[in-house]
């Protein structure tokens, strides 16, 4: 995956460079593949409708407990500075955020899949990019999916071990609050470097796919 | 020549997307007919409904059992949401201790019948410790004895045409669950709480009760069940009272 092509096979850091400096020399117009545009703001969709429907439901009870059970009169292992909003937001928040979820999975899915051919033109980002990329899309996103499976009863009675494997019900919705603070903190850091970067070059080329667009415009 | 192409251009488009409508509607009648389909599929959120809905179904069988627990894991603390109907006939049933209380049993069943609580004891019964999560994020769990409700649909003779089992309460939240969910063994007409008789709070004096589907689906106060073989014509056509408010029909998320 961090080899740039198959000329390059001694993967040494200083190989790696040379042959991205190579590469973006005999490319001159980059280009992001449609693949990766679409499902990037297929994700960002998703993940802007899981963050706020995920919020509605969280303010039911911004309690946060280990184990299976937790209510109310039970110590929590987290009491959120949040209010408690009982006014009926959590049936939109849950449809909402099983649609968007059924979204992301299937775009995570055309992504890899696609990914494996196209390669992504991950030797373009650095190596904490990739390393940030890889740990949100092979890691944190999984994560999300399998906590989020374990509160679900109907898919605990097909295969219990999913939430017996975390410690239990309550366990799972404690982890998946942990994974979307770590979603945050990717979007917030992804969104403030793009910033940096130049916001509106970078982000014309995810739309447009023109990466050369970028130099000009920073 | 070209009129020749354009021809079979469009010739081909054509047969593709006839190919392409009959092949959806095809797999939306397989959907239906496995049951594949919620009744408040409408709408985009209903997207996601009928997949969550569907792909579970396809998931789970009746062999797919919610966790039992054992009693030291009882939770100490079972919250109770929403309160008693206040309406005179449940409350003059009330109080009576449900002496004169009846669950009817009508519809596509060929020996419709009303049961008294006595009745309903003297029926098979199991007890089971299982998980109740409410759909606002909090937990316990609890000890709940009844009929199954497998065991009432043989006692009335449930016809093979009956597809859903509508529930009515004394309150307004009526609800409906398919046939599979309804012959899951675990699916109870629970008439007893951790040892007890049921509390009002927690619905007596019957209550419903599937572990497979969040809190809100196990409705309390049951006076009526009636065997359909389509909810269109029931209530709002939507399988429940929950669409009203904003909930999903289907609660096993």
């Amino acid at each position: 995956m961090t080899t740039p092509n198959s000329q390059e096979n001694n993967s040494q850091r200083t190989d790696e460079k040379q042959a991205r400096t190579i590469m973006s020399a005999i490319a001159p117009s980059p280009r992001h593949p449609l693949l990766v545009r679409v499902t990037h703001w297929a994700t960002t969709v998703s993940v802007g409708a899981l963050g706020l429907s995920g919020l509605a439901i969280l303010l039911a009870h911004p309690r946060l407990y280990w184990g299976e059970v937790g209510v109310v009169g039970m110590p929590a292992l987290i009491d959120l500075p949040l209010p408690f909003v009982l006014t009926g937001q959590t049936g939109w928040g849950r449809s909402l955020h099983f649609l968007s979820a059924w979204a992301i999975v299937i775009t995570g899915i055309v992504y890899v899949a696609g990914m494996r051919r196209a390669h992504f033109r991950w030797p373009l980002y650095n190596r904490r990019q990739r390393h940030a990329y890889a740990l949100v899309v092979f890691v944190v996103l999984p994560l999300m999916v399998w906590t989020g499976l374990a509160m679900s009863p109907a898919i605990t009675s097909v295969t219990p071990v999913i939430v017996t494997t975390l410690g239990g019900h309550q366990s799972a919705r404690t982890l998946h609050f942990f994974g979307a603070i770590a979603l945050a903190v990717f979007v917030v850091g992804h969104v403030v470097m793009v910033g940096i970067a130049g916001f509106r070059p970078h982000v014309g080329a995810m739309i447009t796919g023109d990466l050369a667009a970028r130099k000009e415009g920073a | 020549m070209s009129s020749r192409v354009s021809r079979r251009a469009m010739l081909r488009t054509g047969l593709t997307a006839a190919a392409g409508v009959s092949g959806l509607a095809a797999a939306a009648e397989i959907a239906r007919r496995y049951g594949l389909i919620p009744p408040d599929s409408g709408g985009l959120y209903g997207v996601g409904e009928t997949l969550t809905y569907g792909s579970q179904h396809l998931l789970m069988t009746t062999r797919s059992m919610a966790r039992e627990f054992s009693r030291s894991e009882i939770s100490k603390v079972a919250p109770v949401n929403g309160d008693p109907p206040e309406s005179d006939d449940y409350q003059q049933l009330l109080a009576r201790e449900f002496s004169a209380w009846r669950l009817v049993v009508d519809g596509l069943v060929t020996k419709p019948a009303s049961f008294s609580l006595t009745d309903l004891r003297r029926l098979p019964s199991r007890t089971q410790i299982t998980h109740q999560a409410c759909e606002e994020g909090w937990s316990f769990i609890a000890e709940w004895a009844g009929v199954p409700l497998s065991a009432l649909l043989d006692v009335v003779w449930a016809r093979s045409e009956a597809r859903w089992v509508v529930l009515y309460p004394f309150d307004e939240f009526w609800d409906s669950i398919d046939i599979a969910e309804a012959r899951h063994p675990q699916t109870l007409l629970a008439y007893s709480m951790n040892g007890g008789d049921l509390t009002t709070g927690h619905g007596a004096p019957l209550r419903l009760r599937v572990p497979r589907q969040l809190g809100y689906k196990s409705i309390k106060y049951l006076s009526r069940i009636t065997l359909v073989d389509s909810l269109d014509g029931v209530e709002n056509g939507k399988g429940s009272f929950s669409p009203d408010i904003g909930y999903s029909w289907y609660a096993g998320i």
